[in-house]
């Protein structure tokens, strides 16, 4: 029980990030579906620090780990802000590009940093056993992970930004009708890299999080299996308020928890289902939940549509 | 030489080639970055695949294998290109592709059904799939783009559960198609004698060719396709021609999904590649057709040449230098691609302005 209730929490805290990224982006005006891409980068950037930092102690370590994932993935957001903000590009087309290329880029890059080292080494994975230690405080058998807080601190900060204050008006009112925020000096450009660059950070947040989730070695071909547009679905069902969001990621964290954890209820194991139906679980609970929210969208007027200052 | 460059077709063209050109030069930057010393020989073995076998007859039967592959990645780009037409950005043809494999090994070596039934099963299965998400986006508002991947992984997961019961007990895999069953083989037409006997060229060739040419036809000669068009372009405009809106957006769905349910059963049932029952991501071959598709400047006939061309380099991958490079270098030239094409609107507005003012000026003499 206790397990699971660690990798609810710890699950629920990687949606909830990369969810509030999507989150604040769509707000500004940018769909942003390189999510998924942008948690590998910030994986990544996370993973090569843990990897090559070495002993240090654990303060140091978690937040310099911390910082690396948010600045790859603010980097890699630059793809999506460039397409999209000033080339008018297809939101869709570059964010599945983007998720495409930070797999197929990362694992290259991984695979040669681990030939260089070990000419017979041919793998795209990273070990950081050692470093992940140092995120979780062992308390009576329950691992609390620092990112479980990093979680709660950002619903706060992200509530704070949007609704009260004067920066979160102004990005909101680009995603709405930016003709009309442009017409009082609101930048749309500015407010929408602003929107985009902090999901990057969220996104690349959330990326070191999952793969700090259950196991200290990540091999990067996997990617993050579908995370990223769980974190949309979850941003779709909070509706696009942080709060709501923070609830919709403990349900679907639940759920995503259960496969790790179902072998421990004999209750689930005198089902007998095979190991995958737990493995679809989350998928399919996502399906069901969009298909009784969607229709009552409350999705930002202006989201995914490139913004022309000639049209009315 | 002005008229010509007006042309649309031609304009699609150029921008398709210097997406190509960039995506290239990135990837060798990329391997220049990671080993100088490599770099030009093995971007050229992408560039060249089976031309770097040095006999001829080795050459053609690598062109085979490379053909193999093409045609599900066309009828994949085929999936993409028709659904985007209409709007839908159909990222669940990766799923529905997926099914397709599911239902065409499952009849095949489970029920010992023949090649025909096998690949109707299949199309099936991928339409059924789509018309899942069809329904989903007509009548419940869920964005396609998330329930295509929600799909994805849960098709993923489902297949590689129901092909456990036809794999071999010593490997994931599943079992072999001509030992099983011969029979659910594709017939090979006698082009395999033109391939230097590689039984993977099959019927799957004309098929291929024939329903690009049929979404070709369908799309632009068409009543149908003129409403899903219409649907696509301003659906309450459509709505308001009275054009069944709902019906479009599940039938283009269910069209597109029976597309990629048709392409992995011409894969498979070649008995070129088996499932791997402990696959842990979805196939790329549904994400490829989106690159294939919108290389092809997003027409079914384009969509011939631009999917041989990423099959061609995603081959030509695995001739890199593997002391130094991953043949996934091929995945990052692709992708990078597919990210270029966001810029293609751009670069044929930048193309129409140079054009408009050069002959503003001859104009203004």
């Amino acid at each position: 029980m206790l397990l699971l209730i660690q990798y609810t929490l710890i699950f629920a805290s990687v949606l909830l990030l990369v969810a509030l990224g999507g989150c604040i982006s769509e707000h500004s005006g940018v769909i942003n579906l390189g999510l998924e891409g942008i948690m590998v980068v910030g994986a990544l950037g996370g993973a090569l620090v843990m990897s090559s930092l070495g002993t240090s102690s654990a303060f140091v370590m978690v937040l310099v780990a911390m910082l690396a994932a948010i600045l790859a993935g603010m980097l890699y957001s630059c793809l999506l802000g460039v397409a999209a903000i000033h080339f008018k590009a297809d939101q869709t087309l570059v964010g599945t590009a983007m998720n495409l290329l930070a797999t197929a880029a990362a694992t290259v890059f991984v695979k040669a940093m681990n030939t260089a080292a070990n000419p017979d080494n041919h793998s795209s994975e990273i070990e950081y056993i050692s470093a992940r230690k140092m995120f979780i405080v062992n308390i009576n058998g329950f691992e609390f992970n620092w990112f479980m807080l990093v979680a709660v601190i950002a619903v706060v900060l992200v509530y704070f930004l949007l609704y009260k204050n004067r920066l979160g008006l102004r990005l909101m009112a680009c995603g709405e009708h930016p003709q009309a925020a442009a017409s009082v000096g609101v930048s749309v450009y500015k407010m929408r890299w602003t929107g985009v660059l902090m999901s990057g950070a969220l996104g690349g947040l959330g990326g070191l999080c999952y793969i700090l989730a259950g196991v200290s070695v990540w091999k990067f071909e996997n990617g993050v299996a579908g995370f990223g547009f769980l974190a949309l679905a979850v941003m779709i069902f909070g509706q696009w308020k942080p709060t709501r969001i923070a609830l919709a990621a403990l349900i679907f964290g639940l759920f995503r928890a259960l496969s790790n954890t179902y072998t421990g209820f004999p209750f689930l194991v005198s089902l007998n289902l095979p190991g995958n139906v737990y493995n679809m679980m989350p998928y399919i609970v996502c399906l069901i939940v969009l298909a009784f929210t969607s229709k009552a969208s409350r999705a930002p007027k202006a989201e995914g549509i490139p913004y022309d200052k000639g049209s009315r | 030489m002005r008229k010509v460059l007006k042309n649309e077709a031609v304009q699609a063209f150029i921008a398709s080639v210097i997406c190509i050109l960039l995506g290239i030069l990135i990837g060798y930057i990329v391997l220049l970055f990671i080993n100088p010393a490599g770099a030009g020989e093995s971007i050229v073995n992408v560039i060249k695949n089976f031309f770097t076998w040095s006999r001829p007859a080795s050459q053609m039967k690598q062109l085979g294998n490379t053909l193999a592959k093409t045609m599900p990645l066309i009828l994949c780009s085929l999936s993409i290109l028709f659904s985007y037409k209409v709007g839908l950005f159909n990222i669940g043809t990766a799923g529905q592709y997926v099914a397709g494999a599911c239902a065409s090994l499952y009849a095949a070596l489970a029920w010992g059904w023949g090649w025909l039934p096998c690949v109707l099963f299949a199309v099936f299965a991928g339409a059924f799939l789509g018309t899942i998400t069809g329904l989903l986006k007509a009548y419940c508002n869920v964005n396609e783009v998330i329930s295509g991947i929600m799909l994805n992984w849960i098709s993923l997961y489902l297949t590689n559960t129901l092909l456990t019961n036809v794999k071999e007990t010593a490997s994931p895999y599943t079992l072999y198609l001509d030992k099983t069953n011969p029979k659910a083989l594709l017939p090979t037409l006698g082009l395999d004698t033109l391939f230097n006997k590689n039984a993977n060229v099959t019927i799957a060739v004309p098929i291929t060719i024939l329903a690009a040419f049929a979404v070709w036809i369908i799309l632009s000669k068409t009543k149908l396709g003129y409403e899903l068009k219409a649907t696509g372009n301003n659906k309450n405009a459509a709505k308001y021609a009275g054009m069944a809106q709902n019906r479009n957006i599940i039938m283009t769905l269910a069209i597109s999904g029976a597309l990629a349910g048709l392409a992995a059963a011409l894969l498979y049932l070649t008995g070129y590649m088996r499932w791997e029952c402990t696959q842990s991501s979805v196939p790329s071959m549904g994400f490829n057709g989106i690159a294939a598709a919108f290389l092809g400047g997003l027409h079914p006939l384009g969509a011939i040449f631009s999917s041989f061309f990423i099959q061609h380099i995603t081959d030509g991958g695995q001739y890199v230098n593997t002391n130094f490079y991953s043949s996934q270098i091929s995945d990052v030239i692709s992708s990078v691609i597919i990210y270029l094409c966001g810029f293609v609107l751009f670069i044929k507005l930048t193309m129409k302005k140079i054009l408009a003012n050069k002959e503003e000026k001859k104009g203004a003499k």
